[in-house]
């Protein structure tokens, strides 16, 4: 039965591969452009022509390329009587809008975009009825909605164009999303997303707790793009298309999305209770809403657009009835809805062309001037109405057929009456269409001189008015299979007798139309009268309802995210802290905690008064932070008792380093509040203040808990490897020292590499200062300090070189030892830094620059240079990165010490370290020369007066 | 001790986070070098409290405290090192670009919040 | 041993230094560098993705010292893929930042910019958690010099917040790790998922902690409700190529989570059990959320993009607590398209600013700017990609995260959140959209076509946007090869929570 094509997968590429040439063939010009566009569809329509007949045997082709098999989600094509019929459609229809498209549009639109959009749909509408695989279609059903956007909103300049555009795009994509749960849900209760395998599993689907849910989200995707009540809302809006658009979207594809998957999904859904309910009743309502409206329509696309949403609304619900015959004439309907709908918007466009005007106030009598299109309009619109020898009336029949012996909520006669009064409506309003336009007295008020287009504008409507009349007249003959063989793709399983004729002898149906057909002349006659009671009744403008509330989202979201993130990050802060202390607590309550059994150190009473000063600085720091300098000094006090607490608990290393970067650390600040305020403003009410303390007490109560809680109790640890393997395989006795540069060394390597960057980005930093707004800023600083007369007391200035030689003996004392005693490249590197700071502050920059043997660039890349190729140096041993070797050496009058290779690394350590430092201080003695600090060049022979001036002229 | 320890960083830690809760760049900056002091010390305690067992070796030591949290709390140290430095100078060049040093951005100077 | 898997770390961090202490004066001379630096970092993180692809886990010992006692790198699929993401990405990223002249704006970019690179390698390869916080402080060093790179009064106030925030973090970061070792007494990732399971019941609760403000950490760097509000801010003042290459940062925090609350805190874990997952979904949840309400309300396009980012991580957040092999493999796809469409948007919001003059990227009408058809189809491209609508990768990572969430009990709250926020999404971009590149054409009609395009006097070089669109170009592979793409994905997640194998790897089947 099945058999797989290798076509298939091309004709649904076709489109898109077409949609490549008009973009370029434009270049050649309009006629090239649209015929690269024709000759694309052309190909995809012969290719399917010939697997037609394979189809009309009864056998399905398919086609199956893997994609994401894990989702599976793949690239399967099918090709059926329902796929056929919409295929056909869509690249038949398609075709005849290309051909109409090249004469409609104007010189200044801009044509191979048109096409490219155009054929970029054509292929997702074309993906849609092809598709094998529930994924796959809701990629292309999605595209659809996303192409469509391009098209409706294609007339740039107009608002409507782009309002009309954005609203298709919100309603048709939400329904789209909503239909991606269904097919999910789907594909879940079936256990495949192949398409086949979902309408071979109909019964347990129907069966499934997940039915309704399924139900709903699908349709939810199937009403929005098939304009059904209430979403019928966004089809007239999207009539600011070019009419080619519009034609193609409204008569054969986009709005027809819709209805397929109801049709294809048939056997999988259909025949429920719910079903019936909802999908009979929703059409039912949106065939009369929609009739209504278009009744009183004044614009020719807005009437037809109405006409279409009442048609799509009587499919609907011939779906909705849920019998294998209502099936049968809705697919029908849906052939004959393709041939006259398309060809009369061909027709409006052309009255809109010529006329200059779609407004049917402003026409009338239009039959003398242009009777080519006055004839196809009025077959065609005849055939809306549903008259005898137009393919209309035959599917309207068969509609009243199905209604006239339909109960709703054991109600027998309110379907068949509402549907008469939907079948009088359309009479009424296609007879409009031809009496209100074409008929009536000449007029010499037209915008433009009405007159008949050039063939190639006319040829397509013409085409699609014969089919009208030969289905109308031979259906049998000419519609007939392709309508069984469809039908019997939905329904699944062969049409019993399907016999399409004029003549069904007298029915109820008959009546039926008989009254419509009376009833719909009437209203017609008393149009007048009718519409002033309709301009008179208040109707709900969807539009404005619809803008109201997108603006009100956006007005409303804008105000959440702006005040949500209004920049405060003290606020943010504050969250942090928060969320972190009472996860935390949670956190901690929800497990189990035995109290741990360590035995507790004693509390000598020098230790009691160290932790005395510790907490009275920091809660003065506290107070007092509005004065800055206090505060650092105070912060400076905190860091020293931190610093004697580590020496009393055995961390020697960590009191030195604690120590020397307090200095440096001060010092930076120190420097930087020069040209900073000198005080911080009282800004935050008391409130605020008490919130922040009951926050700052909280987490510090927390933290205290937590550290207090593991002191207490005993662990196992990895450390006890590092004491007992630092002397032997690292060869040094001074463990913390081993671990940082051996153990590892891979911290401390990021770790200068960190210093390094703060250097880079400091220095970057006041680049970008200097040559910013600050910099004139600065140059007319102004220090708010009184500044000493003398800024280099010739004492200190003798001090610090006195000190410099010795400052660097012992930092280099400090490096060397640094691998068997507390010590190394860090805390030398600090040390020369501080001694160079000072350097700094008796002498001034200058004067320690021009004794600078070396870049601090140059320094900082040398040291990650040496640290990193020391790290590398144990390749060549075959040995990974940073693997260490040493010797002994003997070098009097020091110590016996060991040179290791890790003492390389800890020389870059030391080189980034200095560098770093002086780097950053170097980038703010920048700014203090921009500000007019006076640096005395010749440090050590300057007279007073001198300085005195030019501190004075500063 | 290990109470005075604990309390004592809770201390810091308190007074840290109260100053980084403040709305100039200044007192935040003293609140992180708090932080920092803080956090160190809580590295540190991690590897428990003891009395003259530091970690170099010699023939004599019965005993040695964790080496590790050490220096870890070394390299946090130097990183924070780094990290102030560089958080003083943004202060700083902020400062003297805007002319305040408030550290709030209000949604009108910045035209949008976001 | 084999060194190759270390290269990704020394490489940039001995290019670096050379940039900046030898070549800071030559802009030529340190983008050839840079950029051959960057090419190399490429060809090496596919070597090690097809390396790992054959489904070991390498170890590399530093210092010759065995795990635990030693730092390890480790390199397996994860890793490997979060290479390869980072180094096409910078790379894509650096040919930007010279073609449209960023780099020459400020002082050492190079140098930072590889010492980025450096500091997110080394934080994907390597397998010891403190080592883990030092390349998170290179990491945001780096990234602070370059979020304020170039200066400008309302950049340093953001990277003065920037900085802040996560001196907070890495405080906290501290903290969670000093409570871990006190109470497992090991730094290394596989022995502490080893310890982590033998600890007696009553350690559990100081354990809990240590995972939960380690996640808190970790959530910082992901921007994830309630600790996200800075990125958006931070985002939108940055440097145009910086924000496109913070794509990759979020995801470093999402990775250290995949990566610890699998191995470490694995929901097979007593202590902590399905806690990390319970307060994760819900963040991830209102994260998306967030997101979207940011995009719809933005007045600016690159705010705008900021939120979508927010919105990114929300969805990708929601599949990582999951916490199923098959929401892992979802997550995995969806991170790499989250990665690639973030800098897409960023780029190209570059590229329209520099375009629009005074306008910049205020979404107001104005004059088309030259290019218009062209910046027009890949603003089209990227919204789709951003908004996750077919046919790119966005819908298709989509399909996996709803398909993943089908087995679990929030269904319901997952699909409605992800299927609301992504129409919301589609009408935010809608709007941006047409205002930016239709209404403009109200302003001057005949722009409208395209065979006359409204042209700006100065002739636009051709690199920027070739660079711009080439994040798009990965995006289309990336649907395109989805098949191969996914089952990559899926041994990534299979082997992610294959633990036991992780172990041995690390410490010996010992």
């Amino acid at each position: 039965m099945d058999e797989t094509s290798s076509f298939l997968p091309l004709i649904a590429a076709m489109p898109f591969i077409g949609a490549l040439l008009p973009g370029l063939m434009i270049r050649a010009g309009r006629n090239v452009s649209a015929l690269s566009a024709g000759f694309a569809t052309l190909l995809a329509l012969i290719m399917l022509i010939l697997e037609a007949p394979a189809v009309m045997r009864g056998e399905v082709i398919r086609a199956d390329i893997d994609w994401m098999p894990l989702l599976g989600l793949n690239v399967s094509f099918f090709l059926d009587g329902l796929g056929l019929l919409f295929a056909l459609m869509i690249l038949g229809i398609g075709l005849l809008i290309i051909l109409y498209a090249r004469f409609y549009l104007s010189k200044s639109d801009p044509m191979g975009q048109f096409y490219t959009y155009l054929l970029l749909f054509q292929g997702a509408m074309l993906g849609i009825v092809l598709s094998n695989n529930v994924l796959l279609l809701l990629i292309f059903w999605e595209l659809t909605s996303l192409s469509s956007f391009l098209l409706i909103g294609y007339w740039k300049h107009l608002p409507e164009g782009r309002q009309g555009a954005r609203m298709a795009l919100a309603v048709t994509g939400m329904g789209g999303l909503a239909m991606i749960g269904g097919m999910l849900i789907l594909g879940d209760i079936a256990g495949s997303y192949d398409l086949t395998v979902i309408l071979a599993h109909g019964e347990a689907i129907k069966s499934s707790p997940m039915y309704m849910p399924a139900l709903i989200l699908i349709l939810l995707g199937a009403f929005t793009k098939s304009a059904q009540f209430p979403f019928h809302f966004w089809l007239p809006h999207a009539m600011a298309a070019p009419t080619p658009v519009s034609a193609y979207l409204h008569s054969a594809t986009m709005v027809k999305a819709g209805i397929f998957l109801m049709a294809r999904l048939w056997p999988a859904l259909a025949g429920t209770d719910a079903w019936f309910y909802i999908v009979g009743t929703t059409g039912l309502v949106t065939m009369l809403v929609g009739a209504s409206i278009a009744l009183f329509k004044d614009d020719l696309k807005a009437l037809l657009a109405y006409s279409t949403v009442s048609h799509l609304g009587l499919i609907t619900m011939l779906l909705g009835f849920g019998t294998k015959a209502a099936a049968v004439a809705a697919i029908f309907h849906i052939i004959n809805h393709v041939t006259f709908k398309a060809a009369l918007f061909m027709t409006a466009g052309i009255v809109d062309h010529s006329a200059h005007t779609r407004d049917i106030k402003r026409l009338g009598g239009l039959a003398a001037f242009m009777p080519i299109t006055a004839v196809i309009a009025t077959i065609s619109a005849l055939s809306m109405a549903g008259i005898p020898f137009l393919n209309g009336f035959l599917s309207k029949e068969m509609m009243l057929e199905e209604a006239a012996h339909t109960v709703w909520l054991g109600n027998h006669w309110v379907v068949p009456a509402l549907a008469t009064f939907g079948a009088l409506l359309s009479v009424a309003y296609s007879l409009r269409f031809i009496a209100h336009v074409f008929l009536g007295p000449k007029r010499d008020d037209y915008p433009a001189k009405p007159h008949d287009p050039e063939f190639g504008l006319w040829a397509a409507p013409a085409l699609l008015a014969t089919l009208v009349v030969l289905i109308g007249i031979f259906p049998q003959a000419i519609a007939a299979p392709l309508v069984a063989l469809t039908s019997g793709a939905v329904i699944g399983g062969e049409v019993s007798y399907l016999h399409l004729k004029l003549w069904h002898g007298v029915t109820p149906a008959l009546y039926m139309s008989i009254i419509a057909v009376g009833g719909g002349a009437m209203l017609l006659w008393q149009h007048k009268l009718l519409e002033r009671i309709w301009l008179a009744t208040p109707r709900p403008e969807a539009k404005r309802l619809f803008d109201l509330f997108v603006d009100g989202l956006v007005t409303v979201t804008r105000s959440i995210s702006e005040v949500l993130h209004n920049g405060a990050i003290s606020r943010y802060l504050a969250v942090f802290v928060l969320t972190t202390v009472s996860l935390g607590t949670i956190a901690f309550l929800g497990g189990a905690h035995g109290a741990g059994g360590r035995e507790l150190l004693s509390i000598p009473a020098p230790a009691f008064a160290a932790w005395g000063l510790l907490v009275v600085a920091a809660i003065s720091v506290v107070t007092v932070h509005r004065r800055r300098f206090l505060a650092l000094v105070l912060i400076g006090v905190i860091g020293l008792t931190v610093s004697l607490g580590f020496v009393y608990l055995s961390a020697p290393d960590l009191a030195m380093t604690q120590i020397s970067v307090e200095i440096v650390t001060i010092m930076l600040m120190l420097l930087a509040l020069n040209f900073l305020p000198k005080e911080t403003p009282k800004e935050s009410s008391v409130l605020r203040r008490s919130r922040d303390a009951i926050i700052a007490i909280a987490s510090g109560g927390a933290i205290a808990a937590l550290s207090y809680a593991f002191m207490t109790r005993d662990f196992s640890t990895i450390s006890t490897f590092h004491l007992d393997n630092s002397y032997t395989g690292g060869g040094g006795k001074n463990v913390v020292n081993v671990i940082l540069v051996d153990f590892r060394g891979f911290d401390t390597f990021g770790e200068i590499i960190v210093l390094g960057i703060a250097a880079l980005t400091i220095y970057a930093l006041m680049e970008a200062l200097l040559s910013g707004p600050a910099s004139r800023k600065l140059t007319t600083w102004v220090f708010d300090q009184p500044k000493s007369r003398d800024r280099h007391p010739l004492m200190m200035v003798v001090v610090t070189r006195a000190l410099m030689p010795i400052a660097i003996m012992v930092g280099v004392f400090v490096f060397l030892r640094g691998h068997n005693d507390p010590g190394g490249g860090f805390i030398a590197g600090l040390i020369i830094a501080i001694a160079l700071l000072m350097q700094y502050m008796a002498s001034g920059f200058v004067w320690a620059q021009e004794r600078q043997r070396m870049e601090y660039h140059t320094m900082i890349g040398l040291g990650v240079l040496i640290a990193g190729f020391t790290g590398i140096g144990s390749w060549f041993a075959g040995k990974p990165f940073l693997t260490s070797a040493f010797g002994y050496v003997t070098l009097p009058p020091l110590e016996k010490f060991e040179l290791a290779t890790a003492a390389l690394f800890d020389l870059g350590v030391f080189l980034t370290v200095v560098g770093a430092v002086m780097l950053a201080l170097y980038s703010l003695s920048r700014i203090a020369r921009r500000a007019g600090e006076t640096v005395n060049v010749e440090a050590m022979d300057y007279d007073p007066s001198e300085v005195q001036s030019t501190s004075e002229d500063t | 001790m290990e109470m005075l320890v604990a309390s004592a960083i809770g201390v810091l830690t308190a007074a840290g986070i109260y100053l980084i809760l403040r709305l100039r760049a200044f007192p935040v900056i003293l609140g992180t070098a708090m932080l920092s002091y803080a956090v160190n010390v809580f590295l540190f305690s991690t590897g428990r409290l003891a009395v003259n067992a530091p970690p170099i070796l010699t023939k004599t030591a019965e005993s040695y405290t964790d080496p590790l949290p050490q220096a870890l709390v070394l390299t946090a140290i130097v990183i924070s090192f780094g990290m102030t430095a560089v958080v003083v100078m943004i202060a700083l060049g902020a400062y003297l670009e805007t002319g305040t040093d408030k550290i709030d951005i209000a949604t009108d100077e910045e035209g949008d919040a976001a | 041993m084999n060194h190759w898997i270390i290269a990704p770390v020394i490489l940039p961090a001995l290019l670096a230094p050379v940039l900046a202490a030898v070549m800071r004066h030559d802009i030529v001379l340190s983008r050839v560098f840079s950029l051959a630096g960057t090419i190399a970092l490429v060809v090496i993180a596919l070597g090690l993705a097809s390396l790992a692809s054959s489904g070991g886990t390498f170890v590399y010992e530093l210092g010759n010292w065995p795990g635990p006692f030693g730092i390890v790198l480790v390199l397996d699929r994860l890793s490997a893929l979060m290479l390869l993401i980072t180094s096409v990405l910078a790379l894509i990223v650096l040919l930007y930042a010279i073609g449209s002249g960023w780099d020459k704006r400020g002082r050492h970019f190079h140098p930072l910019f590889q010492f980025q690179l450096m500091g997110v390698s080394g934080a994907f390869l390597t397998g010891d958690a403190f080592n883990l916080f030092v390349f998170f402080e290179v990491l945001l060093i780096a990234s602070y010099g370059l979020m304020i790179f170039g200066g400008g009064g309302m950049r340093l106030r953001a990277g003065l917040q920037y900085v802040v925030m996560n001196l907070a973090g890495s405080t906290l970061f501290l903290i969670a790790l000093g409570t871990l070792y006190a109470v497992t007494g090991t730094l290394n990732i596989a022995d502490l998922a080893v310890k982590v399971r033998e600890l007696p019941l009553e350690d559990a609760a100081l354990l809990r902690v240590a995972a939960m403000l380690l996640m808190i950490v970790f959530a910082v760097k992901a921007a994830l409700f309630p600790v996200q509000f800075w990125l958006p801010a931070t985002y939108t003042n940055a440097p145009a190529p910086v924000a496109a290459l913070f794509a990759i940062m979020t995801k470093v925090g999402a990775y250290a989570i995949l990566r610890f609350y699998t191995t470490v805190f694995g929901p097979d874990v007593d202590a902590t059990g399905s806690m990390p997952a319970d307060w994760l979904m819900p963040a991830a949840l209102i994260t998306l959320v967030l997101g979207v309400v940011g995009v719809l309300g933005a007045r600016r396009l690159v705010p705008l993009a900021s939120f979508a980012v927010l919105a990114s991580m929300g969805t990708l957040m929601i599949a990582i607590s999951l916490f199923t092999p098959q929401a892992t493999m979802a997550a995995l796809y969806y991170m790499v398209h989250s990665t690639f469409a973030a800098a897409a948007l960023f780029l190209l919001a570059d590229l329209i600013i520099s375009r629009r003059g005074d306008n910049a990227d205020w979404l107001k009408t104005a004059l088309p700017i030259s290019q218009n058809g062209l910046l027009a189809a890949l603003f089209f491209l990227v919204a789709i990609a951003v908004s996750g609508m077919p046919p790119l990768s966005g819908f298709l990572g989509k399909l996996l995260v709803l398909d993943a969430a089908q087995s679990s009990v929030d269904m319901a709250l997952i699909w409605a959140t992800i299927l609301v926020t992504s129409l919301v999404m589609v009408v935010g971009f809608a709007r941006a959209g047409s205002v930016l590149f239709w209404k403009s054409s109200t302003l001057k009609t005949e722009a409208a076509s395209e065979s006359s395009p409204y042209i700006e006097p100065i002739p636009t070089p051709v690199l920027p946007i070739i660079s711009a669109a080439a994040p798009i170009v990965v995006l289309i592979l990336l649907t395109v090869f989805a098949g191969p793409a996914t089952n990559y994905m899926q041994a990534t997640a299979t082997q992610l929570f294959d633990i036991s194998g992780y172990v041995n790897a690390v410490l010996g089947a010992n």
